[in-house]
């Protein structure tokens, strides 16, 4: 990451850039998530199609993982300098007098996400790829809904989710119009676009709540 | 009024500074800040102690000399305001203020609670300028046209202080809303925009230089700016950069 993005400038513009993308992949993801409370049958057909698809596969898929990493590095990479820029901490700092507590707190919540996509790969990505290239399956396009479903069981499982989607409303609430200052959009279309961001950084989480909370009552 | 003073001292700068706590009686609500202390350091003389050391200048909000981080907030917590302009009735009699100097590693301490904050001259000297030929051939400003809009914006950036206010109040001790003041003063104007590549990405490039964290856009620096600089320079610092680092 060194010429391009050596100056504070530019590594908040990339670091907006790939939280601009992972917004729009979060939106996608949900509106395929959410056709799983409506119809199996659409949920598996859409799943099927993301998990086969050669654009998907080879082309987006790559695109998405370096977006998240990169994400995450830079975000440490970010908040190690933050650090070092004050060596000595206040006694006293009102920091809720003059900035919200989310965007005080991005790395908290940024990093309860990442626990978060951890156990997400754990739980999704991990057996889809044994499934695929280790045990070497027969493509069945009708596999995705009970393979969902089946990690709902667990209450534990769905309080996490229920959790971790708490903390990425958090992270939106800040970081999806903060993108925009950072990348250099600060006009007549900014309060829009921060009660946009309000809107998305509430619907989208509350969404995918209701979608686990939905899976988990249906299995009782 | 009596008040508990809680004050970070530091006998110099490599010294290891503590707070200590102080006790005051008799100050008077319309005393300015400054006053209280130098109410203090009048006592601390009489009893033969060493009085408290703060930078101060001015004291009618113009210099941008004083510089107090006073219960977690610079400045105090009074808006649009430097130290010298906050009053004692802002407080309780019985309270206790914590005073302490700007944090930032680009701040050191140099004594108690004054900082060295000549970062900020190395940022302007940087290129916080504009390259004008004066000698014989000054052209009057006037005879060039500037949109109302633009020559207010300027204007506006222009009023900043350079207390270091916004770098004591960001949680990065960034110090992006001043360099972007200083940007933005002259990128606005037609005199400034022709070094306006060079100047930004020199500014910016010293500014990191010196040890300043990264912006958060939490907007912590424009609600504790006394002049009340606004966060559209520092969007606008950023697309002035992006631009210039593509050409």
């Amino acid at each position: 990451m060194g010429g391009l993005l050596k100056s504070s400038v530019a590594k908040k513009f990339a670091m907006a850039l790939s939280g601009l993308f992972l917004v729009l992949f979060l939106a996608q993801h949900f509106t395929i998530n959410l056709t799983s409370v409506i119809s199996p049958d659409t949920f598996n057909s859409w799943s099927h199609f993301m998990g086969t698809n050669i654009l998907v596969q080879g082309i987006l898929q790559p695109i998405l993982i370096f977006g998240v990493v990169f994400h995450f590095i830079m975000g440490f990479v970010l908040e190690i300098q933050n650090r070092n820029a004050r060596a000595k901490s206040y006694v006293s700092y009102n920091g809720s007098a003059n900035s919200s507590w989310m965007s005080r707190n991005m790395i908290y919540s940024g990093a309860v996400v990442l626990a978060f996509l951890g156990l997400h790969f754990y739980d999704f990505w991990v057996p889809e790829l044994v499934h695929k290239y280790i045990e070497s399956h027969p493509e069945d396009a009708t596999r995705y809904y009970g393979e969902l479903v089946a990690k709902f069981v667990s209450p534990v499982r769905t309080g996490l989710y229920v959790v971790s989607f708490v903390f990425l409303m958090l992270h939106l609430l800040h970081g999806f119009s903060s993108s925009f200052q950072s990348m250099g959009v600060n006009n007549k279309y900014s309060e829009g676009i921060r009660k946009f961001t309000v809107g998305y950084a509430i619907i989208i989480p509350l969404g995918f709540i209701f979608i686990a909370v939905f899976h988990y009552f249906n299995n009782l | 009024m009596k008040l508990t003073l809680k004050i970070w001292r530091q006998e110099n700068a490599t010294a290891k500074g503590k707070m200590v706590d102080y006790n005051i009686d008799g100050i008077d609500g319309d005393m300015s800040f400054l006053e209280m202390l130098d109410v203090l350091n009048e006592e601390l003389v009489n009893k033969g102690e060493q009085p408290v050391e703060f930078d101060h200048d001015c004291r009618e909000g113009i210099c941008g000399s004083c510089s107090l981080q006073i219960n977690g907030e610079p400045h105090g917590p009074d808006k649009f305001i430097t130290t010298c302009q906050l009053h004692m009735r802002t407080f309780k009699d019985g309270d206790t203020i914590v005073i302490e100097p700007f944090r930032a590693k680009a701040f050191p301490v140099i004594k108690d609670l004054i900082v060295d904050r000549t970062a900020f001259d190395r940022i302007q000297q940087a290129y916080g300028y504009i390259s004008v030929n004066t000698s014989g051939n000054t052209i009057d400003a006037n005879t060039i046209p500037i949109e109302k809009e633009n020559a207010d914006d300027s204007f506006n950036a222009a009023t900043c202080i350079g207390c270091g206010a916004c770098v004591a109040a960001c949680k990065n001790a960034s110090a992006m809303l001043f360099t972007s003041a200083k940007v933005s003063q002259f990128a606005l104007l037609p005199q400034g925009e022709v070094e306006a590549d060079r100047r930004v990405l020199a500014m910016v490039e010293q500014m990191d230089k010196e040890g300043f964290g990264n912006c958060s856009n939490t907007g912590a620096c424009e609600l504790e700016c006394p002049k009340g600089i606004s966060l559209e320079n520092i969007a606008r610092m950023n697309r002035e950069y992006l631009k210039a680092s593509v050409k």
